[in-house]
C-alpha cells in the first residue's frame, strides 16, 4: 500500500472531487470498493464535510458581491468568542467564519446577491449584535485564484515530443 | 566541398530518441509518453528566487566549480540524503546539468583505451560519452529476469585488465529499476577489489517509491574515495531547462575536471545556480508532493498496462515504465512506429537504450493524468488488434 494514500486520497478528492472514482482507484493502488469504503468512511465521521464547485465570478451572477469583514466582538465570560461566533456563522450570508489572531477577533467571508443586500446584512444584522463592538469591510474587487484555482488560466509551456 | 568531420565523431550514432523523435514531430495531436523530464513546471518558490536574483542584477560569471552558497548547500543537501560527507571547497563542482559532468568526469578519468563498463539498457549518452572520451565502451546486459539490477556475477564477467571505471544509474532511465544497500554493497566489494572508478548517476534519487528510500555506492565501505558521484536538479525539482547538475568526488579529481569545465564552459549559468540553492535549501515540500503525483501515475500506468496484457513491472524508482512487449511479437521500433502512425501514442522503442532494451518500449509517467489514461486507452485498442492478428 502507498505510503500516506489517505493524505493522498484527500488531497485527490479537494483537487477534483468528480474525478471518477475508477481512475482514484488506480491511481491509489486500491480496489474500487476499498476506496469507496474509505470515501464513506471520511463522509460518516465528518472528516469530509460537503463537495462544491468553485465558480468564476467575472463570468456567472456579476451582481452577486462578496464581502470580507474583521469583526471585533466582546467575548463572554462563559463559552469565550464561540456562542457568538456560531451566531454569526448562521446567517445564510456568510460563508466562512474564522477565529483570527491580531487586531480584531473574527474573519468573515460573506456573499449577497448585490451591493445593497450585503450593506443591510452589515448594518442591519452583524453591526447590531450587542457582541460586535465594531466590524470593517473589504469588498471584493478582483479574484485572483480561490481554493487553490486559478481565474485566469496561463497557457502551457511547450515541451518536447521525445525527450531523453 | 564537404568539410570532413572527425572520424571518432562519424563513428558515433545518432540518439535513438532524436531519430524517433523527428518522425514524432511531423505528426499533430500526440499523446506523448516520450518524454523524459517532469510535466511539472519548477515549482514557483523556485523560478521566484531567480528572478529575484535577476531583478538584483546577478548576471555575472561565478567562480568555476560554482557559488560557494550553492556547493554549501550542496554539501548539506548530500549530507542529509545520501549521509556523506564532501568539501565544499575542493570535492563538489556545479556543472552544466548533469551531461556535462558525466563527459568531465570521464574526461578526467580515461587514457586512451582505458575501458568502461556500464549496465544496460541505459541512458543514451553513456556509451557515446565514453567514446568520444576516449574510451572504450562496454555493456553489460541486464535483464528484466533481474528487474534489470546489475548482478555481481555480471559484473565480474565483464571486468578485464583494461576497465578503468563502472557507470551507474539506479534508479535508471529507462528501466526504472533500483538497486538496494545490499545489492550495491556486492557491487561495490567487487570495485574495490579490482581497483575500479565508479561514476554514479543517481539523477532520479529523490523519486523512488513505496516508501523505499535511496542508496547510494559511494555510502557502501571503500567507496568514497573512488567513486564520482553525479546529480542534478533536473528531475526531482522538475527544472531541466535551468541546466544544473553537479559532481562531488575526492578532491584530485575534482580539481581535473575542473580544469576542463574551465577551459570549455567557464561556469554555470548563474541564475540557474541561484535558483539551485533556493531548490535545495527550501524545495523538500514541493519535491515530496511531485514524488507523490508520480507515484500516483506510476500505480495507474502500471494497473493499465498489466491489465492490457504488456507485461510490467512496478518500478520503485524513475519516472519510467518498461513494459514487456513480447506477447505482440514485434520488435520494440516497429511496435513504437506502429503505435504512433495507428493510434497516434508515442513510446521510446527499448532498442534505443541498447539492444538489450528489445522486447520493451518505455513510458514515461511524467505526463498528465488526462493524457496518460487516454494514451492507454489508445494502447489497450491497439493491444487488442495486435492480438488479434497475432
Amino acid at each position: 500500500m502507498m505510503p500516506g494514500f489517505m493524505d493522498a486520497l484527500i488531497d485527490l478528492l479537494q483537487q477534483n472531487a468528480l474525478m471518477p472514482r475508477a481512475d482514484m482507484a488506480r491511481l491509489l493502488d486500491l480496489t474500487p470498493e476499498n476506496l469507496e469504503a474509505r470515501i464513506a468512511g471520511l463522509e460518516a465521521k465528518g472528516i469530509i464535510l460537503g463537495y462544491q464547485a468553485i465558480i468564476n465570478r467575472e463570468m456567472w451572477d456579476l451582481d452577486k458581491v462578496t464581502a470580507i469583514i474583521e469583526v471585533k466582538i466582546t467575548p463572554e465570560r462563559d463559552g469565550g468568542f464561540d456562542r457568538i461566533a456560531s451566531r454569526i456563522a448562521k446567517f445564510e450570508e456568510v460563508q466562512s467564519c474564522y477565529l483570527v489572531s491580531g487586531g480584531y477577533d473574527l474573519l468573515i467571508v460573506i456573499e449577497a446577491s448585490n451591493l445593497r443586500n450585503a450593506a443591510a446584512f452589515v448594518a442591519e444584522k452583524l453591526s447590531t449584535i450587542d457582541a460586535v463592538q465594531a466590524t470593517a469591510t473589504h469588498f471584493r474587487l478582483k479574484t485572483y485564484k480561490e481554493n487553490g484555482a486559478f481565474h485566469q488560466i496561463d497557457s502551457a509551456a511547450e515541451r518536447l515530443a521525445v525527450s531523453p | 566541398m564537404s568539410i570532413a568531420v572527425a572520424d571518432h565523431v562519424r563513428s558515433i550514432p545518432r540518439s535513438g530518441i532524436r531519430d524517433f523523435f523527428e518522425v514524432v514531430q511531423t505528426m499533430e495531436d500526440v499523446i506523448s509518453l516520450g518524454i523524459g523530464e517532469p510535466d511539472f513546471a519548477t515549482p514557483w518558490h523556485i523560478r521566484e528566487a531567480a528572478i529575484y536574483a535577476l531583478e538584483r542584477g546577478r548576471t555575472g560569471y561565478t567562480s568555476n566549480l560554482g557559488l560557494p552558497r550553492l556547493r554549501r548547500s550542496i554539501s548539506d543537501y548530500v549530507r542529509k540524503h545520501f549521509a556523506l560527507s564532501y568539501d565544499p571547497h575542493s570535492e563538489i563542482l556545479v556543472s552544466v546539468g548533469v551531461s556535462e559532468a558525466i563527459d568531465l568526469s570521464l574526461r578526467a578519468l580515461l587514457n586512451p583505451g582505458d575501458e568502461v563498463l556500464y549496465h544496460e539498457p541505459c541512458y543514451v549518452s553513456y556509451a557515446p560519452t565514453i567514446t568520444l572520451a576516449g574510451g572504450r565502451a562496454r555493456a553489460i546486459e541486464t535483464s528484466a529476469r533481474d528487474g534489470f539490477r546489475l548482478t555481481p556475477e555480471s559484473l565480474e564477467k565483464a571486468i578485464s585488465p583494461r576497465s578503468k571505471a563502472l557507470m551507474l544509474n539506479f534508479p535508471t532511465n529507462p528501466t526504472g529499476a533500483t538497486m538496494s544497500a545490499e545489492d550495491l554493497a556486492a557491487i561495490a566489494a567487487i570495485c574495490v577489489r579490482h581497483n575500479l572508478v565508479v561514476l554514479t548517476d543517481e539523477i532520479y534519487s529523490e523519486l523512488t517509491f513505496d516508501g523505499g528510500s535511496h542508496a547510494s555506492i559511494a555510502a557502501c565501505p571503500g567507496m568514497i574515495e573512488r567513486t564520482v558521484l553525479l546529480h542534478g536538479l533536473s528531475k526531482a525539482f522538475a527544472m531541466t531547462g535551468w541546466r544544473i547538475g553537479f559532481a562531488c568526488a575526492p578532491a584530485g579529481l575534482i580539481e581535473a575536471m575542473m580544469k576542463i569545465h574551465q577551459y570549455s564552459i567557464l561556469c554555470a549559468p548563474i541564475m540557474g545556480q541561484d535558483a539551485a540553492i533556493e531548490a535545495l535549501e527550501r524545495g523538500a515540500e514541493s519535491v515530496a508532493k511531485m514524488r507523490r503525483e508520480y507515484e500516483m501515475r506510476r500505480n495507474f500506468i502500471v494497473g493499465a498496462l498489466n491489465e492490457m496484457g504488456l507485461p510490467c513491472r512496478k518500478p520503485l524508482g524513475s519516472f519510467y515504465v518498461f513494459p514487456d512487449i513480447t506477447p505482440f511479437g514485434l520488435p520494440s521500433r516497429e511496435f513504437s512506429l506502429r503505435l504512433l502512425s495507428e493510434e497516434k501514442v508515442a513510446v521510446v522503442p527499448g532498442t534505443a537504450f541498447g539492444p538489450s532494451g528489445e522486447g520493451h518500449v518505455r513510458c514515461s509517467f511524467a505526463t498528465s493524468l488526462p493524457q496518460i489514461k487516454l494514451a492507454m486507452e489508445r494502447l489497450a485498442a491497439f493491444a487488442g488488434r495486435c492480438r488479434k492478428a497475432a
